[in-house]
């Protein structure tokens, strides 16, 4: 497996040269990143050269890099998850939106139609805006909702919540009541914890 | 001359509506009865398991994933355990492979049965449901026997499973509903051990099979509701991004199973149903030939575990508790579990992609660690919502009557889609 994926690596080097960035190997994945610029472009030729053949678009998701340990960087990324059919492998691609402030990278939607509805569940929960998207709309969050809740800066209780009002006959939105907590802190260990055998 | 003006209708289906299987909101626009536009409306059921995820240590996410398709809850979990055990190079110990592999057809079955039956009822074909029911019942018997759960299992841990195959099976009891005579006739296949009761499943299966096939399979009025509806090319299947059944529906031969093998499934021999047409009726064939396929790989499941007794979850005390024995008697043992229950295990930092055959089609998460003891991001890829996305394209020109059958068709649960 990991022979027939160095080929890939060393093939995506070879067709795309410096319009991408180094492909990366570990745990038997390959992933590489493409500048926003040429994004597109090398999209298609992923599905359409014989050589790649990426027929399908398993998934699409965006991504929140601005609190992952030890990262600087561009923040948002749309990740694409490609599978090919034809040969039998998969590939991660990513996108880093040029912009942190107002993220904006091409759609695929014409390249793969699945996209559709993908690049609208990113747009809906990390806010990131595909152009060239025919009906980039809200999917999964409720009717006129504020935000967007994937950012790692969106608390997870939320800012308003929904309560029937007995008053007014109706439901209204209210700010949330309840407190955030955490039960289990978050912590990084320092390098070589728990890498022993399992002992000690 | 007056010409009447003809205007579009525009209709809203659900998300209180039996046939919308749960909370699908859909709004059709309608040209007499035909439908120009489908636009699904989800999110009714966002529960942001994604985001959770990611203020819960690995292992307390775990139970989420049973919720996210409450029709076939154990593949779910698979997937998520597949992508920790990838991030923390963890072996799985052979028996634990062949339980999972073992579980999961048994959860295929349950979930195409599932499937079918409702579909059915859907069309208008009240009987089967009750058939397809009465064989779920002795899977959610099996299920509940081995982790005591009925729905949300929770039996799969990174590493392993949480413990061994019972060796007896829960029986029914005497009470004023059930005399000693029928109390007797239902224990007669639980006296064993779960494999001898599962076994004994698998000896029935195949004739109910065949009384499913003799109900639907050239039933007139089904074939008149299916056949042709909702056609699917290939071509037109791998643009819109589809997997499982849907896929091999429309003449695609494609299964993780068998092209990307993952725990013991290469070791088994099964075969892959293909559709040709790509219609509604070629998806309902794939599905049933599917549930006796399965029913093969859990034969050769049951004869191996019977033969080969060993550890299910892996001795590694960074990643699995110790036995309560050990803990209870060594004090490394004790701080190994009050560290894996308090802070979790840490997962090194890196990004893994697992993908397997869930009953509905590719189900893969994508787990990304920064080192934490929480995920950095976890991210669900169901099936369902591919295949949604398509009710579009493929409700286009047919009748409103037929959007039910296409919905059934493509195996809807709403937990599953809107996560």
């Amino acid at each position: 497996m990991s022979e027939k994926l160095e080929r890939l690596c060393r093939q995506l080097k070879e067709k795309f040269g410096d319009r991408i960035m180094e492909p990366v190997l570990a745990l038997g994945e390959v992933t590489v990143a493409i500048p926003a610029e040429n994004y597109l472009d090398a999209m298609r030729q992923l599905r359409d050269d014989p050589v790649f053949r990426f027929e399908q678009l398993m998934d699409l998701s965006g991504i929140d890099y601005s609190e992952f340990t030890g990262y600087q960087g561009k923040r948002y990324a749309a990740v694409s998850q490609l599978l090919s059919l034809t040969h039998n492998w998969r590939l991660r691609v990513k996108v880093f939106a040029p912009d942190d402030e107002f993220p904006v990278v091409a759609s695929v939607m014409d390249i793969w139609n699945v996209a559709n509805w993908y690049e609208r569940e990113a747009f809906d929960l990390f806010g990131i805006h595909f152009d060239g998207h025919i009906d980039l709309r809200r999917i999964l969050t409720d009717y006129g909702f504020v935000g967007h809740p994937f950012r790692k800066d969106f608390p997870i209780s939320g800012y308003v919540e929904m309560r029937y009002d007995p008053e007014q006959q109706r439901v209204i939105y209210q700010p949330v009541t309840i407190e955030p907590r955490e039960v289990t802190p978050r912590i990084v260990r320092e390098e070589q914890y728990a890498k022993g055998n399992g002992r000690g | 001359m007056v010409v009447a003006e003809i205007k579009n209708y525009t209709i809203n289906f659900g998300p209180q509506h039996p046939a919308a299987h749960g909370v699908l909101r859909l709004v059709l626009e309608l040209d007499g009865e035909v439908i120009v536009r489908a636009d699904p409306h989800i999110g009714l059921l966002h529960r942001g398991t994604e985001k959770l995820a990611e203020t819960r240590t690995w292992l307390q996410s775990l139970p989420y994933l049973d919720r996210l398709d409450y029709t076939s809850m154990i593949p779910s979990e698979h997937a998520y355990c597949l992508a920790i055990e990838k991030l923390l190079g963890v072996d799985v110990p052979i028996r634990a492979q062949y339980v999972r592999v073992m579980m999961d057809e048994v959860t295929r079955i349950k979930n195409h049965l599932l499937n079918i039956g409702t579909h059915a009822l859907d069309i208008g074909a009240m009987t089967m449901v009750l058939y397809t029911f009465r064989e779920r019942e002795d899977l959610f018997d099996v299920l509940e026997a081995v982790c005591g759960a009925r729905m949300h299992q929770a039996y799969y841990r990174p590493g392993g499973v949480y413990r061994d195959l019972p060796d007896q099976m829960p029986k029914y009891q005497e009470n004023r509903f059930k005399n000693a005579k029928t109390v007797k006739e239902l224990n007669e296949a639980r006296s064993g051990t779960l494999l001898d009761f599962l076994e004994d499943f698998t000896n029935r299966f195949p004739v109910l099979l065949g009384e499913y096939h003799t109900l639907l399979t050239d039933n007139r009025i089904w074939k008149q509701r299916t056949v042709g509806i909702g056609v699917v090319s290939p071509e037109r299947a791998l643009q819109l991004g589809f997997s499982g059944a849907m896929l091999r529906g429309s003449g695609i031969e494609w299964d993780l199973r068998k092209k990307q093998p993952y725990e013991v499934y290469d070791r088994m021999d099964f075969d892959i149903p293909v559709g040709v047409n790509g219609d509604t009726y070629d998806r309902y064939l794939v599905r049933m030939e599917e549930m006796s396929q399965s029913n093969r790989i859990i034969k050769q499941c049951i004869e191996w575990l019977r033969k080969n007794p060993g550890p299910v979850i892996t001795d590694d005390h960074k990643v699995a508790p110790p036995s309560r024995e050990k803990m209870k008697g060594s004090m490394e043992e004790l701080i190994h579990h009050f560290k894996l229950f308090s802070e979790g295990m840490h997962v090194p930092a890196g990004e893994a992609y697992a993908a397997i055959e869930h009953p509905k089609g590719e189900m893969a998460v994508w787990a990304v660690s920064d080192g934490a003891n929480k995920p950095y991001r976890i991210k669900l890829h169901t099936a369902g919502i591919p295949h949604l996305a398509a009710t579009d394209e493929m409700t286009r020109g047919h009748m409103l009557a037929d959007a039910t059958a296409i919905i059934g068709t493509i195996d809807l649960v709403l937990g599953d889609v809107d996560r």
